[in-house]
């Protein structure tokens, strides 16, 4: 279903979905159960080399580009991380490197999940979106050349 | 004899202490804050608060320098706290202190100095494996730098020191197999900031002592909670950090043993340190000046005096009430909190204490089976519950232990048995959502 959306409708779609919580425990439940759906990274790239850095929790993402869109796999051993992780792949995923790159990231604040944005070491949603950007330039990268 | 200010009750009263501490009516997340990570940094009375404040309003000036007015007061208030830093741990000399901006900066100018003094090709320096980052990595810098050796001492089960061959402690706990002819240097943590255990170090350091090791302790987990005497433990240098003793942050004291001060060489140079300086050559200040260049951080070092004098004022006018518990009056109370929470953690499926020493500060760090200790500390925070998660920069105690990282509650003066009801009840509502 959410294919045939834009990325911007994605955001909005989740922005209400959140929206729909008054109190922290609801938001939380929910974050942890988007973790559920999160598509898993294939067990050969549950590697030291594709955990991102700058997480308390070990976060795994891996991509691949697929007839011009990007494809995303993940996990995490923390169940809030995965939730995370499974929020921006749900925005994210199957788009082109051009839509990743542009993409803001203002919905994770309208989401009431900023803290989680902070230059505080512990946590790696900014590690994260780094990541995801650095896929989507390295694609794109190789894309202008073949 | 008996002022108005002094406390009157037999019991220790812990709302007239929190009353103190500004901070506590703060709310997170609209819940009430439960300040668990004293062991990170403690919170601040609102004496210290106004000392640090009313300097800058009316005394700040450089320190040593100006002949005016404003720099003879601030130069006597900071000597004044170096004074007082003196007689709370008991140091012979008010020149064995010496202000730095924290333990890690006192262990660094330890290890850079005496690494240059002491240490050559093949010497060794121990350690133990529940050292805190800053009291490895120094160490492993200056070892590497003379080609000497790190040796470490291993960390038992229940989180204490092995000091005894084969993997067991006999009987008169011997950690001579540690020492030998090339050992230089011994430095240990007094209590140790992920589990919480008092190390025996003055028995270590006697043992030390006979071979002429040299000792450094790094005292950051002690000094808010342990009566720390210098000359009792007989060390050489002793390390902590002012923050974590209700004092500002950016203080520290490195305490040292006169003679082996004015042997050891300068760490940084500067302004201050120096007696004189031609384009050629410089030679030093006298103690403790040598060890202290460029402007000090002032303000803080005059709150750690006030910070060490609230400490006395409460923790000793409570005293005479515990002292059949051994313990100071915080000491005591923090010790009744973590027996608290220690017996209702338990009864939590799954829950793990990593750190079952003997002898412990109110410091409990847990693991939860399936549970990662971000989840918990997450969660913990939207309850207003703030609490420490991770490796508490102790890597190495970690892969001891065989875990990744802990959720870790350390208690002040100022906690509650209700606000340790409320961690218990929040670890349990955390594990509902997680579960």
């Amino acid at each position: 279903m959410s294919t045939t959306m834009t990325l911007a409708q994605t955001q909005q779609e989740l922005i209400d979905e959140f929206a729909m919580f008054s109190d922290w425990q609801d938001r939380y439940e929910h974050l942890i159960e988007l973790g559920k759906d999160l598509p898993l990274i294939a067990p050969e790239h549950r590697t030291d080399d594709n955990l991102v850095r700058g997480c308390q929790s070990r976060v795994w993402l891996f991509a691949e580009p697929k007839s011009g869109h990007v494809q995303f796999t993940a996990d995490s051993d923390a169940m809030i991380t995965k939730g995370i992780v499974a929020l921006l792949v749900r925005v994210y995923n199957d788009r082109t490197p051009q839509e990743i790159r542009e993409a803001s990231t203002d919905f994770i604040d309208r989401i009431g999940l900023r803290e989680h944005l902070s230059p505080n070491r512990a946590n790696g949603l900014s590690a994260m979106i780094d990541q995801m950007k650095r896929y989507a330039l390295a694609f794109s990268a190789n894309g202008d050349r073949s | 004899m008996k002022t108005k200010d002094a406390p009157v009750t037999k019991a220790y009263d812990v709302e007239r202490i929190r009353a103190q501490f500004p901070i506590l009516r703060e709310l997170v997340h609209g819940k009430p804050l439960v300040y668990f990570d004293n062991a990170a940094t403690s919170q601040k009375p609102r004496r210290v608060i106004k000392t640090e404040s009313a300097y800058y309003a009316t005394i700040n000036a450089n320190v040593h320098r100006g002949v005016h007015t404003l720099s003879t007061r601030a130069t006597e208030a900071q000597e004044a706290a170096r004074e007082i830093v003196r007689r709370h741990i008991n140091a012979q000399h008010a020149h064995e202190v010496i202000f730095t901006s924290g333990t890690t900066a006192s262990i660094n100018l330890a290890a850079t100095s005496l690494g240059q003094l002491l240490l050559r090709k093949g010497d060794e320096v121990v350690i133990s494996g529940m050292e805190h980052h800053s009291n490895i990595v120094p160490w492993q810098l200056a070892c590497e730098r003379y080609g000497a050796k790190l040796k470490v001492i291993p960390i038992t089960d229940s989180g204490e020191w092995e000091t005894g061959p084969q993997g067991r402690k006999d009987a008169k706990g011997s950690t001579e197999q540690f020492f030998n002819e090339r050992t230089r240097i011994l430095a240990i943590s007094h209590v140790s900031n992920t589990l919480g255990t008092i190390n025996p170090v003055k028995k270590l350091i006697a043992q030390a002592k006979k071979q002429g090791i040299i000792t450094v302790v790094d005292g950051a987990q002690a000094i808010a909670h342990l009566d720390v005497d210098v000359q009792d433990l007989d060390c050489d240098l002793y390390a902590f950090s002012g923050h974590k003793a209700y004092a500002p942050t950016g203080t520290g004291v490195l305490y040292g043993r006169e003679e082996l001060l004015e042997r050891m060489p300068p760490w940084q140079g500067g302004g201050e340190m120096i007696e004189t300086v031609t384009l050629e050559k410089s030679t030093w200040a006298k103690l403790p000046f040598k060890f202290e260049a460029g402007t000090p951080h002032i303000a803080g070092i005059i709150g750690l005096g006030e910070a060490l004098r609230w400490m006395e004022d409460y923790d000793f006018a409570f005293a005479k009430d515990s002292a059949e518990q051994g313990k100071s009056a915080f000491a005591a109370h923090e010790h009744m909190l973590l027996e608290r929470a220690t017996k209702e953690l338990l009864t939590i499926d799954g829950l793990r204490i990593i750190g079952t020493a003997k002898e412990k500060v109110g410091v409990i760090s847990f693991v939860i089976e399936d549970v990662h200790h971000y989840d918990i500390g997450t969660l913990l925070d939207q309850q207003g519950i703030a609490v420490r998660t991770g490796h508490h920069c102790t890597q190495p105690l970690m892969d001891r232990f065989g875990v990744s990282g802990t959720t870790r509650a350390s208690f002040a003066c100022f906690n509650t048995c209700a606000e340790v009801d409320a961690l218990v009840a929040g670890v349990k509502k955390t594990l509902k959502m997680l579960r």
